[in-house]
């Protein structure tokens, strides 16, 4: 249970990077037993802040006292062994090792000789571990086998093995079903109960409200304000991030549904898609809900041919056509956003223009040879038409921040005048004020008769950007809603199977 | 954002290492021997850095797509031995002029690389072993093809692409500055170079992106075949006879000069420009050995040394970046 008693206490953190002061004079205090949420846009100095008190990085000023004692907290092992342990977003566990080996990776109980492991201790210990969680897994399952969320359970059981009195769970959401997420909201519950402490970094206000106990906003690498979160309403806490008012989270424009630009029939591949049909309009911002591995991506990633079917057809402004390659989607008009953006979306070490131009490389180039006059001006064009904020075309991606990253590859499929837009997970892992830009930029782009197909995991996102909402189950389409009808109890039964309310 | 400057910083001293090593084993060389900074010795050292400098231009192309070339050596020397057959009846029977023959050569290098190429796009075989097994190839070829003996007698044309001079200007050194020339050209005002960047970068990003990822990496291949050929011509004209046991340890230099020139070995990062320079490295490194009178032998075993450092360099980098 929270009470009084501070654990950590973190007092006039400073620290600047070249040109730039990430953080100002930063306070904050952990109690024991606390759920504590850390909020602010991207670059608002959360992340400075969790490397400063787990040890990746050293603060220029100010100090660190833990129970009340000085502590100097010089590398990730040190706060390890003060007990302060991290979860990263990018999950940090070995897929090819299994579960029991992941959780005590450099720690493996020794017999006999001193570089022999006792592998049966190891698995009794891991189990252990793991039951403590509550968490339903033999310590021996290899790693490659579980869900993204079953991963995290992992990163969560090594952190309780060291002990950790302090976890910082630095958006552990983000990859996470609605279900998922309730089962690890669950399990931080029954940890705070343990007396353990966390630290719960998230984008989604909804989960500070509905987890946290306390919520600190960072804006600008300044401390806003720290207070319980009965005392703040989510509008509050937007304003104190942001700095100004939002307007409507989501502002919808009304469009005139016009006729059917794409028609997906009957997709099958085994049992990742099982007879998904469906029709998408001109002008229409259809969004595809369901759990993660519901065949979302699998629908996508097969419409613009990045992933072989074994069956199925599609028709563009009704005809038929194949698409068996990125490239024959690409020439009917057809760009994908896809939900990794560092992985699969943006080429870091190259410049803003040629990850804008890369799609239309023909249309800026002569004989192969590129027109760099011609380059400058589609990139010029679309980093002002997206309001990209670099400080020229000829900076290199890898810069940017990640909303400007994910308006980059946006960018890239608009200079295509795509007719068919699929969007995957677009606003994922990206601040207030860029998510509501790229809202307000899908809208437009539906207004000038583009077809959006998008996938988000974030159903208030699905239910306020969306004019129709496809429900997908188990690789099949499990319901449809129109706008008006649809609510999140809806689309949530129908995503886990319920029938009830389904269409 | 924040890391932003520290990464120009550290790329900005990734793109000048080079140049600094370069300018550290000339001085180096330059108190230890007085011989070294003459005119003529610097022209010798353009002269021998030359060959590696083909090689290497071509292996920059595999490795920024994350693949290399282990075969670019033998491939040249096999080239070299196959035109000096043409142009003196060894082995055809006919005797064809000296140009004819080194077109052919040059289809022959090329078609070489794109055996390799589409060994890895279309067979799947990482680059490493499709090269590696071409390496073998290409040399247990030469070998067949010589019976092991060097093939002499070559026409003066072919002898003037290795040591003649046009205005004092060694010959091999003008193919290598246009061939530069070139390459750089491809890369960096083409699509098809901005695409290799693409997929040395990210493989499933440049698919996705409507790259044939395929046809570029075959092209980078082709290309290495295709600068190997030339290397191995040049090689051939100065020695003035096809000789089957030179090139093993070129491919060692080829690679030495790409990394050394901050090609990166996970792709997606080099310039051709820098892997000249990384084969003056080499090059100015094997003359002042040679001058201080240091044995062919451990000279070898130096030469390894420094790939080993020039890699540890690359890794070190490449982990700060990510």
């Amino acid at each position: 249970m929270s009470d009084d008693t501070i654990v950590v206490e973190m007092s006039d953190i400073c620290k600047s990077f070249p040109g730039v002061q990430a953080l100002k004079a930063v306070t904050f205090g952990l109690h024991k037993g606390e759920i504590h949420g850390l909020v602010g846009e991207n670059g608002a100095g959360k992340s400075t802040l969790v490397k400063i008190l787990t040890g990746v990085l050293s603060s220029d000023s100010g100090s660190i006292s833990l129970n009340g004692n000085h502590v100097a907290i010089e590398s990730p092992r040190q706060a390890q062994q003060l007990g302060i342990s991290i979860i990263h977003q990018e999950l940090s566990v070995l897929p090819n090792l299994t579960v029991g080996q992941n959780i005590y990776l450099g720690r493996e109980p020794r017999k006999f000789l001193p570089f022999w492991i006792d592998w049966k201790t190891l698995y009794r210990m891991a189990d252990e571990q793991l039951q403590r969680l509550n968490v339903r897994i033999s310590s021996r399952t290899p790693v490659a086998e579980l869900s993204v969320a079953q991963r995290q359970m992992v990163e969560v059981a090594r952190a309780l093995s060291l002990a950790a009195g302090v976890i910082v769970m630095d958006e552990p959401t983000s990859a996470l079903t609605e279900r998922e997420i309730e089962s690890l909201f669950s399990l931080m519950r029954s940890l705070k109960q343990q007396g353990i402490s966390i630290i719960f970094i998230s984008h989604k206000l909804e989960e500070i409200v509905s987890i946290a106990d306390r919520v600190t906003v960072l804006r600008d690498g300044s401390l806003v304000g720290s207070a319980p979160v009965g005392d703040l309403t989510p509008n509050q806490v937007v304003t104190m991030m942001v700095g100004r008012e939002l307007g409507e989270m989501y502002p919808k424009q009304e469009v005139v549904r016009q006729e059917v630009v794409l028609s997906v029939r009957n997709l099958r591949r085994g049992k990742d898609l099982r007879g998904v049909s469906f029709e998408l309009h001109s002008g229409e911002i259809l969004g595809l809900a369901g759990l993660v591995g519901s065949g979302r991506t699998y629908v996508a990633r097969a419409i613009f041919g990045a992933d072989p079917i074994e069956g199925g057809e599609f028709q563009l402004d009704g005809h038929l056509v194949r698409i068996r390659s990125p490239q024959e989607a690409i020439a009917l008009g057809i760009g994908f956003l896809p939900e990794d953006r560092k992985a699969q979306g943006v080429l870091l070490g190259l410049p803003v223009s040629s990850n804008i131009a890369i799609t239309r490389m023909e249309n800026v180039s002569r004989w192969g040879v590129i027109v760099f006059r011609r380059l400058k001006e589609l990139a010029l064009e679309f980093v002002a038409k997206l309001s990209i904020r670099t400080p020229s075309i000829s900076q290199l991606v890898r810069n940017l921040s990640g909303g400007n990253q994910q308006k980059v590859v946006l960018a890239k499929w608009l200079a295509l005048r795509p007719r068919v837009l699929i969007l995957d997970e677009p606003t994922r892992g990206i601040d207030v004020g860029a998510k509501a830009e790229i809202h307000t930029l899908m809208n437009q782009l539906a207004k000038d008769g583009v077809g959006i197909l998008m996938i988000s995991s974030d159903l208030p996102e699905v239910l306020g950007v969306s004019d129709r909402i496809l429900v997908m189950h188990e690789g099949a389409i499990a319901g449809e809603f129109s706008r008006r009808e649809a609510s999140p109890d809806k689309i949530m039964l129908c995503a886990t199977g319920g029938k009830a309310d389904c269409d | 954002m924040t890391d932003a400057r520290a990464t120009n910083r550290l790329d900005v001293l990734r793109r000048s290492t080079v140049f600094l090593i370069l300018f550290a084993v000339a001085i180096v060389f330059s108190l230890l021997s007085p011989r070294f900074i003459s005119l003529s010795n610097l022209s010798n050292i353009l002269l021998q850095t030359s060959i590696v400098a083909l090689l290497a231009i071509g292996q920059t192309m595999t490795m920024l797509t994350a693949g290399i070339d282990l075969s670019v050596g033998t491939v040249g020397v096999f080239c070299g031995a196959i035109a000096a057959g043409l142009a003196t009846g060894y082995g055809f029977g006919v005797t064809l002029g000296t140009y004819p023959a080194f077109l052919l050569t040059m289809l022959l290098g090329a078609a070489l690389g794109g055996i390799s190429g589409l060994l890895i796009v279309r067979g799947n075989l990482p680059p490493f072993v499709a090269t590696l097994s071409m390496m073998a190839i290409a040399r247990g070829l030469t070998l067949v093809f010589t019976q092991g003996r060097p093939v002499a007698g070559l026409p003066e044309s072919f002898i003037f692409w290795g040591s003649g001079t046009v205005l004092g200007i060694p010959v091999p050194v003008i193919v290598v500055v246009v061939v530069t020339a070139l390459v750089y050209l491809l890369l960096t005002r083409t699509s098809f170079g901005l695409y290799i960047y693409a997929v040395g970068g990210n493989k499933e990003m440049a698919r996705l992106s409507g790259i044939s990822v395929r046809s570029v990496e075959l092209g980078a291949y082709v290309i290495s075949g295709l600068t190997a050929a030339i290397g191995g011509l040049i090689l051939t004209g100065r020695l003035a006879s096809a000789q089957p046991n030179v090139g093993v340890d070129l491919n060692l230099d080829a690679i030495a000069a790409a990394v050394l020139g901050g090609t990166s070995l996970f792709g997606g990062t080099g310039s051709v420009l820098r892997t000249i320079v990384g084969a003056l490295i080499m090059g100015t490194l094997a003359n002042g050995l040679n001058l201080m009178g240091v044995p062919s032998y451990p000279q070898l075993v130096i030469k390894g040394a420094v790939f080993i450092l020039a890699v540890m360099l690359d890794i070190l980098t490449s982990r700060k970046r990510s």
